[in-house]
């Protein structure tokens, strides 16, 4: 039976692995390459690596710790922020990347998801969404949350499944960093309107929240960061604690 | 002389393929390419590939690599993998395109009414994570992985093959399906051995000093396509 994945995200800035509250007041966490090895033999399902480093000089050491991870660590990657054109999708491809997670540019540009996933595929084109509750629904926001799109996040889903992404990371900004559990009805409404995987991310701060993310959510997979980054939680206890509640995981 | 040659014929990135297996055979060398000529010379060939069947064909044609990966797996160690094991058969529904017919079967798609579970949830498509393997049988390319161990799987089509008895391995979702098949000398599989940490490097290891006939039964294919 096809198990629900984990994938602990490491956040990277200037080449270390970070972690903010609600998009901001960042926080280190290591070394990348370090910490992609912890979670690999800690059974980590797949690794999440978003680049947010701010200044363009140091975008190329996303490209090394990516190299350096993918010539050791033989399990699912994927690489988010910044990617703005299929030149970046390439680059970070052979850098050793699986699937890349294009968020700002798919609202800037939708045709990038499409003609990305036309090239190299669906499986490798994750289409990364920012929502907010905005009144009765939820609003897509881009530029690691600052600007408001008046995309409802529904119909943004459909339409990027419709492109061609072969999976949607969805983040509930509203919920990111606060460790009070993912927005549970957002990523079922999404989950339920589209055919293709939804990881959910955004809020976890303890193990029945991932159980809940899957059961109540609908989630195919479920992303966290701190709660693995400052050793609150092991990978593999995560796991244990979701087989114990029937969710099936690979142990 | 190469070793292995990773056959490149521009669908996605090799990059993951061709570090996993240069992990397991560090002695070894290993190139990616879409030359035939170092592809025939070489000692054993992996084929690759994502993508969709059609572009996959014509990009094989536009290079003029049929002939030398139709040779290849006739002759040599050859494994295919995700995309490079439902080519090898005669035809894929995606598309509606005729394969390299090296194995008698069709490719189809996960047929959406049946993509339910036995609780009632809806399954999504692609097939996308890890899930259970089952041996049919022993196999060198299964040695030291456990039956039922879980590997990597991202597909949205399934191969049938005619023939039963080249299925050396199914998985369920949430019907059963063949996702490893075993000719004389091929080894093809829907996962991707490359990204499934210890099981898929046990599997590769196995295939970089598989000698084929070595204790095995000569061919259980049909006649014509064995060489």
């Amino acid at each position: 039976m096809l198990a629900k994945r984990i994938i602990p995200c490491l956040d990277v800035t200037d080449g270390r692995v970070v972690k903010g509250v609600n998009f901001v007041e960042l926080k280190d966490a290591g070394d990348p390459v370090e910490i992609a090895r912890r979670y690999n033999e800690a059974g980590a399902d797949e690794l999440t690596f978003l680049d947010i480093t701010a200044t363009s000089d140091n975008r190329d050491l996303i490209l090394h710790i990516i190299e350096a991870v993918a010539s050791e660590v033989f399990i699912p990657l994927t690489v988010g922020g910044g990617v703005r054109a299929v030149a970046d999708v390439q680059r970070l491809l052979n850098a050793g990347a699986d699937k890349v997670g294009i968020n700002t540019s798919a609202v800037l540009n939708p045709q990038l998801v499409k003609d990305a996933a036309d090239r190299y595929g669906s499986q490798c084109i994750v289409v990364a969404i920012d929502s907010k509750r905005v009144g009765d629904h939820w609003e897509v926001f881009t530029h690691g949350g600052r600007t408001a799109t008046g995309l409802d996040a529904v119909e943004w889903a459909k339409k990027m499944a419709s492109l061609g992404a072969g999976e949607l990371l969805l983040t509930s900004m509203d919920r990111d960093g606060t460790k009070s559990g993912f927005d549970l009805e957002l990523t079922r409404a999404i989950s339920d309107a589209v055919d293709i995987p939804i990881i959910a991310s955004g809020g976890v701060g303890n193990l029945q929240h991932l159980v809940d993310g899957i059961r109540e959510g609908h989630a195919d997979a479920v992303l966290a960061a701190s709660i693995f980054h400052f050793g609150e939680y092991g990978v593999d206890e995560a796991k244990r604690y979701m087989k114990q509640h029937g969710i099936e995981v690979r142990l | 002389m190469v070793d292995i040659a990773v056959v490149d014929y521009g669908m996605g990135n090799l990059r993951s393929v061709s570090k996993a297996i240069e992990h397991v055979a560090p002695a070894m060398t290993v190139v990616v390419t879409s030359d035939p000529k170092v592809i025939a010379e070489a000692g054993r060939v992996v084929f690759p590939g994502q993508g969709a069947a059609p572009d996959c064909m014509r990009e094989i044609d536009a290079r003029g690599l049929r002939q030398v990966i139709i040779d290849a797996a006739h002759s040599k160690p050859f494994l295919g993998i995700c995309m490079g094991m439902q080519v090898l058969f005669d035809h894929s529904e995606e598309g509606d395109t005729p394969c390299l017919g090296v194995l008698p079967g069709t490719v189809q798609r996960f047929p959406h009414e049946a993509m339910i579970d036995a609780e009632g949830n809806k399954l999504k498509v692609p097939h996308m994570g890890w899930n259970n393997v089952h041996q049919t049988g022993p196999h060198p390319l299964w040695a030291g992985i456990e039956e039922g161990e879980r590997f990597y799987f991202v597909h949205s089509y399934f191969v049938q093959p005619t023939l039963p008895d080249v299925i050396a391995g199914f998985s369920h979702y949430p019907f059963p399906f063949t996702c490893a098949v075993a000719t004389a000398n091929i080894f093809a599989v829907q996962f991707h051995p490359e990204k499934s940490q210890n099981a898929g490097m046990a599997l590769l290891g196995n295939f970089v000093t598989w000698n084929p006939g070595e204790g095995e039964a000569a061919c259980d294919m049909s006649g014509a396509t064995c060489a």
